[in-house]
């Protein structure tokens, strides 16, 4: 089985998935990632799927679990790289992927990653559920 | 049954592990380039497979697929037929909701699958096994 | 069966015989039929084509327009009416030229006057309705084909994605939406989102008169899609009947933002921008 490299790029884990993953690939990635967040202490994950050609319903929900197991984890995911034809075909898929957030790029991505510790940092007063975990960084 | 013309030999793939998911997906894509479907048509035919590969597998306890290219008299397109002798499905309409699932996934495999296609066609039966075949035209 | 093997050499003969006064008087039909707007040279060399060709398939003993035999006579029938078709002139005009070897027949015949010439009159009559009718089903196949490449042609062009700013792309949406061209148009949008790495996309809707369902649909479908690949659209330009259509159709446009005008789109993208650097900007009013 083949196993995805995680990246890590000072505060964030990039994980760029270069194979078309099969299932058991994918829930070793979710794994991996949760493990390393734990490790590392890092802040962001960067999940660049410019080389996905398809985003299938379990992709979609292992990416949405990843967010979530980050979130939990205090760490931000961003997706980055959706191929158009991709973003049309989840739309009829009917698969929102909802709590993720997406760019464009990694440059982007990184921004947005940036951007939010940023807002965490300015305004430790702006989210109350966050300003707890937040305290310790 | 849907009307066209095969074309060519079909393709078959057996259906036995998570890899083979993979060999499905990559499979149809070349036979869909082959039949010059458009990259949006291409990416829903290969999304429409991988969700009803999986459900062959995890559902199905594993089957075939047969891909083959098909003529009508005025468009190409990609024909693919999933097969297997697993349980079948009792009640087809609720398999086909939005959301629903006995398998712990988001309930978009079956449902989702018809939407991304254009020819849907299911013959299952308790005990009987499930036949899947859905079609894409190039526009 | 058009005219039998016989008077399909008879056919052939009288033109053979008569080349000279056949090509002279058949051109002078058709330029008077398409009223000078081919010149002469050029009439003259298709009809001496289509004359050549039509005594090559009577001396086979042709009997039918569909035979094989005639293969080289529907290629040049067809190419004819094709290019007539290209050129612009009517089913009516192109029909013609085939139909005024009626007249140059009768007249030969007439001078003839022999026994049964009004016998082979009707035969070769009846293939020449045969060319005819071929002449004119290949003009509209080449109308319809071109109608086709130039709504290709019309897709295209009529589907600009600019960019507005840095960052920002804008497509204006001009005339009747199908379902067709919403698709490309929302493909090309997408595309480009990638291509220049702008976050933000316009979607003006000035120039369109009417939108239905499935169309509303395909614009909402592009707007979730592009927000998956982390991109904002802002759909600018809806016209009150439009706005109207949309209510009684029960779409829900949710939170998508919309404004009035591309000028208000573009502001309200450039304020979101400026939001979306706090830092910076309480860097400069310090």
């Amino acid at each position: 089985m083949e196993r995805v490299p995680i990246l890590k790029i000072g505060d964030v884990l990039l994980v760029s998935i270069q194979v078309d993953m099969s299932d058991q690939t994918a829930i070793q990635l979710q794994d991996d990632l949760a493990e390393r967040i734990v490790a590392t202490g890092c802040h962001g994950v960067l999940i660049d799927i410019t080389a996905l050609d398809i985003v299938d319903s379990f992709v979609g929900r292992m990416l949405s679990t990843i967010a979530s197991i980050s979130k939990v984890l205090d760490a931000e995911t961003v997706v980055v790289g959706m191929r158009p034809a991709v973003a049309i075909t989840l739309v009829e898929l009917g698969l929102s992927l909802n709590g993720i957030r997406t760019a464009l790029n990694v440059e982007r991505g990184m921004e947005l990653i940036a951007a939010s510790r940023d807002e965490d940092a300015y305004e430790p007063d702006g989210d109350d559920a966050d300003a707890e975990t937040t305290a310790t960084a | 049954m849907t009307a066209g013309v095969d074309l060519g030999a079909p393709r078959t793939q057996a259906i036995r592990s998570d890899e083979d998911v993979v060999r499905v997906r990559q499979l149809v894509r070349t036979v869909a380039v082959a039949a010059k479907l458009s990259l949006v048509d291409q990416t829903k035919l290969v999304t429409a497979a991988s969700e009803l590969a999986r459900n062959t597998l995890v559902y199905g306890g594993g089957g075939t697929v047969e891909v083959s290219t098909v003529q009508n008299d005025r468009r190409r397109g990609v024909r693919i037929v999933f097969a297997d002798s697993g349980p079948g499905i009792a009640d087809l309409e609720l398999a086909l909701t939005d959301g629903y699932t006995t398998g712990g996934g988001l309930g978009l495999g079956l449902s989702g699958a018809r939407r991304l296609v254009d020819e849907f066609d299911i013959r299952t039966g308790v005990g009987e096994g499930t036949t899947i075949t859905v079609t894409k035209w190039s526009r | 069966m058009a005219l039998s093997a016989e008077e399909s050499g008879r056919l052939a003969g009288l033109l053979a015989e008569h080349t000279d006064q056949v090509v002279q008087r058949w051109t002078e039909l058709v330029a008077t039929s398409l009223r000078g707007r081919l010149s002469q040279a050029e009439l003259r060399r298709q009809v001496m084509e289509l004359h050549a060709s039509m005594i090559t398939a009577g001396e086979s003993g042709l009997t039918d327009l569909d035979a094989e035999a005639a293969a080289e006579l529907r290629a040049v029938l067809a190419e004819l009416s094709q290019g007539r078709a290209r050129q612009g002139f009517s089913a009516t005009e192109t029909a013609a030229s085939v139909f005024t070897l009626k007249d140059v027949l009768l007249e030969l015949l007439e001078i003839r006057q022999g026994d049964g010439a009004l016998r082979d009159f009707v035969a070769f009559s009846s293939f020449v309705d045969q060319m005819g009718l071929f002449t004119f089903e290949t003009y509209v196949r080449a109308r319809e084909s071109l109608i086709a490449d130039q709504a290709e042609q019309l897709l295209e062009l009529s589907t600009p994605v600019v960019k507005l700013w840095e960052g920002v792309v804008a497509v204006p949406l001009v005339g009747t939406l199908d379902s067709a061209r919403a698709q490309v148009v929302m493909e090309r949008l997408l595309q480009t989102l990638v291509d220049t790495g702008s976050p933000y996309a316009i979607i003006d809707i000035t120039g369109v008169p009417a939108v239905d369902t499935q169309v509303a649909q395909h614009i909402l479908k592009t707007v979730v899609a592009a927000r998956l690949m982390g991109a904002d659209c802002i759909i600018s330009g809806i016209r009150p009947q439009i706005a109207q259509t949309i209510v009684a159709l029960g779409i829900e446009f949710g939170d998508i933002a919309t404004k009035a005008s591309l000028a208000d789109a573009l502001r309200h993208v450039l304020r979101l921008t400026g939001l979306e650097t706090p830092r910076r900007q309480s860097r400069r009013e310090l």
